[in-house]
């Protein structure tokens, strides 16, 4: 692979290293990391902080109104408005609730939900922690939030927040199958678990032009589409929102909370929607690899932030058109469409890296028995899904 | 390096204690949460990330949702949560049970031939390890999947049982 030299690409290195080049070798490691998470909380939570802001600014116009726009200039300051806000509100906790309990679950959730940050390269030579089983660790720590879902909603202690929070955990574990589905046959192309290693596998072009990113292939595409379905699911955004719908379900298992703990939840939330997003950036959109030759000279961590940034209007867009899932509904396409297609496009990444050889005449007929492999399932299950349920009649009483 | 591995396993112990010891159960099942954690650390404190990984992806993600599922679905009021009447008896089938694995696992363990602590580790990759695990051991991997299904089935069938306690969960 070629290394580029340039000197805006390696930056961030550079100016890390020369900070800490005075120091000696253990204390520098130290030092690196502490730099590393440093950064990584820097960045995401401005990004956190400016997300929100996009997302009511993007909703407001979808919804043909303005948006926030008091606080500063085109409403720039809003987020810092908020925080103050959420920061000086009174904490309430429930006489009856479980205190400690109740204290750590916005606490457990947004450790693992930033422990998922470090195993995702950010640019080239750019990733906080190169793991050999790097996929691996972020499944398992974005996994453990589910067991904070349960502590808030059972720490509350009130049936309502109880029962959102079984009904969020019922939605997590479903949605995760899928998700972690969907990563195998990623895997199983590049023939390795580390993050870095699945980048370094999409590098390059074909015929100088189209990037080997796996989204490119059938199954990678099929692979990219539930994978994002799960990940929308995952992170509890619209359209499956239910476990915290604020305007029907009085914000599920968050009932009991306010203030900043409140805040706490909503960061964890966000941080989870761009783990997931910089998970499917690394997975299937060739991570910090440019889309063209030519555009080499643009520094690989912006290449990096724009399809992260893609990604994440694409989550704006999404809730602001789409109707909530009911319960039933949501998990009907978790286990009825979702884990099935995972599980046929096992079959399809295992035809397309054993037909890797076809050449002439038999490229054709590759991507056709792919293609029909991928949209087939697809078309069927999608069918039988909808049948014998619309449209529904509604009386009145 | 041993300090940790202390560390580590005092965690570990000390919390399953707690949890076995104590009377809530959902703090119970929490406290196991941690001592299972504890398991994953001791792995990366082994050198085996992966199976720390895994360890921490099956039990605090999949393992302790069972756990409490099982609890929350066989429990009706939260003055349930104590622990059950027939503690004595229960206690004891625990105790034999819990030896007898016990005692497999050391026999197996005393058994297995194990290379000297002499030498450094041996660094194993994740392709490494997958390639033995669906070459060399894939019979034992396939006879673990059946095992936990049928540990599955095991528990549908045990959470189905109608107790007399509540006639009106009866089917």
């Amino acid at each position: 692979m070629k290394t580029t030299s340039s000197l805006l690409e390696n930056a961030p290195v550079l100016l890390r290293d020369w900070a800490t080049a005075f120091l000696p070798a253990r204390a520098r490691w130290f030092a690196d990391s502490l730099i590393d998470i440093v950064a990584i909380l820097a960045v995401f939570g401005l990004l956190f902080a400016f997300l929100t802001l996009a997302e009511r600014k993007i909703l407001g116009r979808v919804q043909n109104r303005p948006g926030p726009n008091r606080a500063g200039w085109f409403g720039l300051l809003q987020p810092f408005a908020d925080g103050i806000k959420m920061l000086t509100k009174e904490d309430v906790v429930p006489a009856a609730a479980d205190q400690v309990l109740h204290f750590l679950a916005p606490v457990v959730l947004l450790a693992f939900s930033i422990l998922t940050f470090a195993v995702i390269p950010y640019g080239r030579n750019l990733v906080p922690l190169d793991l050999d089983a790097a996929v691996v660790f972020f499944f398992a720590a974005s996994s453990s939030t589910e067991l904070a879902v349960f502590m808030a909603g059972w720490a509350s202690h009130n049936k309502y927040s109880l029962f959102a929070a079984m009904r969020a955990l019922a939605q997590l574990v479903s949605y995760e199958l899928p998700l972690l589905l969907s990563v195998v046959p990623v895997a199983l192309a590049t023939g390795t678990l580390s993050t870095t290693g699945i980048v370094a596998a999409q590098a390059g072009w074909k015929w100088g032009l189209v990037p080997r990113w796996l989204v490119f292939t059938p199954w990678g595409a099929a692979a990219f589409a539930v994978f994002m379905v799960s990940a929308l699911a995952e992170s509890n955004r619209s359209p499956f929102d239910l476990p915290e719908a604020e305007s029907e379900l009085i914000a599920g298992h968050l009932t009991e909370y306010s203030g900043f703990k409140y805040a706490l939840f909503f960061m964890a939330e966000y941080f989870g929607m761009c783990a997931l997003s910089g998970m499917a950036v690394t997975l299937f959109l060739g991570g910090w690899q440019a889309p063209l030759p030519a555009l080499e000279f643009i520094p690989s961590y912006a290449w990096f932030a724009v399809k992260l940034l893609a990604l994440l209007s694409g989550f704006i867009w999404i809730r602001a058109t789409l109707p909530r899932l009911r319960i039933d509904q949501l998990t009907r396409l978790a286990w009825k469409l979702l884990v099935p297609l995972a599980l046929v496009n096992l079959v399809t990444a295992g035809f397309w890296e054993l037909s890797a050889g076809w050449q002439g005449a038999h490229q054709p007929l590759r991507w056709a028995v792919a293609i029909v492999l991928v949209a087939g399932p697809a078309l069927l299950l999608g069918r039988s899904l909808g049948s014998g349920i619309g449209p529904r009649t509604y009386r009145y009483a | 390096m041993n300090a940790i591995l202390l560390l580590i396993a005092l965690a570990t112990l000390g919390t399953a204690i707690v949890a076995m010891s104590g009377r809530n159960l959902l703090h119970s099942v929490l406290l196991l949460a941690v001592s299972w954690s504890g398991v994953a650390a001791f792995y990366l404190w082994a050198g085996a990330q992966f199976v720390a990984f895994a360890q921490v992806l099956v039990y605090l993600g999949a393992i302790s949702m069972v756990v409490l599922f099982a609890v929350l679905l066989t429990r009706r009021a939260r003055e349930d949560f104590g622990a059950p009447h027939n503690l004595t008896t229960r206690s004891r089938f625990a105790v034999a049970a819990g030896a007898a694995v016990a005692a497999v696992l050391l026999w197996a363990v005393s058994r297995s031939p194990l290379a000297g602590s002499k030498g450094p580790a041996p660094t194993v990759t994740v392709r490494d390890l997958g390639r033995q695990l669906l070459g060399q051991h894939a019979a034992a991997l396939l006879v673990i999947g059946v095992l936990l299904t049928l540990a599955l089935i095991g528990a549908v069938v045990l959470a189905a049982v109608d107790s007399p306690d509540f006639p009106e969960d009866a089917p």
